[in-house]
């Protein structure tokens, strides 16, 4: 069983987000570059799965060499080995088309549902559309019984359960496992773990971000006496008109 | 030439995004001078009702195998390939988000999705979109021909006033599904927290799960889907489905009821976008109140059965 995990870098959950060069770029300075959440969850699971399996799990990151500690990270969790695929990440579409070009010969691929920074929920059903791979959103369940895949996976209202044989691609949602948290022996065998580079060759570029805005700052909380609870209602239905 | 709306539907009946959807498209088509077609690929028996909100015409296809996300991305890519798609617009629900970048694929497009603005088409072809979990947003060019966009429900207006369009059934094969579904756990009846327009979302304030049917009851009565923080569903107080934030789900409804919340900023990134925010907390301190637009400083357990009563009378 061979097993491909695609993760994203990205800023830390409370960082303040803010931009440079006239809102023209993310503004790295003091932030925090952590695994996508979702994506370790996905490494997670593709690690128990390839443990139960007799498996390998590789990890894919289109990214730049800062990002590293966080491949070493997902290495230090129990993967065997990481391609960096060297180029600023700009879009969804960009990131698929490079990682397509090494993702054949994987029984399973899985990417997170979405990533917390570019938010696109779309590298999964990209992929697997240029792999012409079947592609399964939002999985809170994966198992392999030997033949076949079968996943829970969130619907609009409620929750599915789909089978599928190999090869295809999936999304990880919460629920799906615990995060595994590296251990010092994990941590010491990623060091020498192979990271392979290669150059991204793109060029046709689908999408291109252009700049940045700030959602507008509320001008303030109006306080209604808690004695007087019932007032907010009469706003909500007279004057915001919401109710 | 035309833009191509994917009429998603739930219960043998159209969303409403689906009206959102083609109200845009409608506005997208004025812009570029072309009609607006909807796809209905649904089941639904006559999609007529969608010229209302600007589709001029109606193409049913009967489908009969349930969604899932190749045979039903193939199956709408062939349509818009017949149709000559030049725009192609789907709701980011579930199943737009599964259907979008399939589609994007095969029709070798630009695809943007969390989309919130009509397209500015001075210097090519920009949209807004969300981006970093509700606390920005980016202006990006769709540079391909085709574009694909996957709009973010309640961002648009709905305008129904136009009136039944005609409708034509069509005969698209796509290759049949490497998947199979095995069992489908619906909650019939109740309003998706995406598409949901008034929110009613409860925090670890709230002491424990069975304290939610104050909540509930909120809810219910004005018609509210409910919400919930992170500790509260990894607590297994309420059903994973309902948490919003940075690592759950983000909305953007008229109205968000966020009570015993203190507004973390991995919160708040998930529901800040909500037209009209009103914080119920006992802690005056409590973060929240600086993003929200109401606020009451107050015991949740003396507040609501005074909101519940008055909205009773
Ligand atoms: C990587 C990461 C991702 C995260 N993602 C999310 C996310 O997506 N969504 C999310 O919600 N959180 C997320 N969090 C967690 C977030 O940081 C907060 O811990 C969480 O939102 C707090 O939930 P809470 O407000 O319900 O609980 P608390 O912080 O415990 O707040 C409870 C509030 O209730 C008030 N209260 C108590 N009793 C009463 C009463 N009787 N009446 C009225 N008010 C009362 C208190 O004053 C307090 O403000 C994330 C954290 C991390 C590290
Ligand atoms: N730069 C990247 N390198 C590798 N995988 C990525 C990258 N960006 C996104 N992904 C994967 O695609 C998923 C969804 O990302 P997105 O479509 O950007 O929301 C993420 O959870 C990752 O698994």
């Amino acid at each position: 069983m061979k097993i491909l995990v695609c993760i994203s870098v990205v800023q830390d959950t409370t960082t303040k987000i803010t931009f440079t060069d006239n809102d023209t770029q993310f503004n790295k300075a003091g932030v925090q570059f952590i695994v996508n959440p979702y994506d370790e969850l996905a490494v997670t699971r593709a690690l128990e799965i390839a443990e139960a399996n007799n498996g390998t799990v590789t990890i894919v990151h289109v990214g730049e060499a800062d990002s590293e500690p966080s491949i070493r990270k997902a290495l230090s969790m129990g993967a065997n080995e990481a391609i960096r695929i060297n180029a600023n990440p700009i879009d969804a579409q960009f990131v698929a088309e490079e990682i397509a070009k090494i993702a054949t010969g994987y029984d399973l691929i899985l990417t997170g549902r979405e990533s917390i920074d570019y938010n696109g929920g779309a590298v999964c059903g990209l992929l697997g559309a240029m792999l012409n791979i079947p592609s399964i959103n939002v999985v809170t369940k994966i198992d392999y019984d030997g033949g076949l895949f079968t996943f829970d996976r969130d619907i609009d209202g409620g929750r599915e359960t789909v089978s599928c044989a190999g090869p295809v691609i999936a999304s990880a949602q919460k629920d799906l496992c615990e995060p595994r948290i590296p251990n010092m022996r994990g941590i010491m065998a990623a060091r020498t773990k192979p990271l392979q580079i290669i150059e991204a060759s793109v060029s046709n570029q689908a999408v291109s971000y252009l700049s940045y805005t700030l959602p507008a700052a509320k001008s303030g909380v109006k306080l209604i006496d808690p004695s007087n609870a019932a007032e907010l209602i009469n706003i909500l239905k007279n004057e915001v008109k919401v109710i | 030439m035309s833009i191509v709306v994917f009429a998603e539907s739930s219960d043998n009946q159209f969303k409403k995004s689906t009206f959102e959807a083609i109200s845009y498209a409608k506005e997208i088509g004025q812009l570029i001078g072309k009609d607006v077609i909807a796809v209905n690929i649904s089941g639904i028996s006559n999609g007529a009702e969608l010229g209302k909100y600007g589709a001029s015409k109606v193409v049913n296809c009967n489908n009969t195998d349930g969604f899932t996300a190749d045979a039903t991305s193939d199956l709408f890519a062939s349509i818009c390939k017949e149709l000559g798609a030049s725009v192609v617009v789907l709701s980011n629900t579930y199943v737009g988000k599964s259907v979008s970048p399939r589609v994007a694929v095969a029709l070798n497009a630009s695809m943007a999705s969390n989309v919130i603005s009509v397209p500015d088409l001075s210097n090519g072809f920009a949209v807004k979109r969300g981006v970093f979990s509700g606390k920005a947003f980016a202006i990006v060019n769709l540079n391909r021909d085709i574009k694909v966009l996957a709009i973010t429900p309640n961002s648009f207006e709905i305008n129904s006033n136009g009136s039944d369009c005609p409708t034509e059934s069509i005969n698209a094969n796509a290759s049949p599904s490497k998947i199979s579904i095995k069992a489908v756990n619906k909650v019939t009846g109740k309003i998706p927290l995406t598409e949901a327009e008034l929110v009613v979302s409860a925090g670890r304030g709230m002491k424990g799960p069975e304290n939610w049917v104050m909540i509930e009851e909120l809810a219910t009565l004005i018609g509210a889907a409910t919400a919930c923080s992170k500790p509260v569903s990894d607590m297994g107080w309420r059903p994973h489905s309902e948490h919003v934030g940075q690592t759950g789900i983000t909305i953007k409804p008229n109205l968000y009821i966020a009570i015993g919340i203190s507004g973390a900023i991995q919160h708040l990134a998930g529901v800040s976008s909500s037209k009209t925010i009103v914080a119920i907390n006992k802690d005056p301190e409590a973060p929240f109140f600086k993003s929200a637009d109401y606020g009451i400083v107050g015991d949740a357990f003396e507040v609501l059965p005074q909101l519940i009563q008055a909205l009773k009378n």
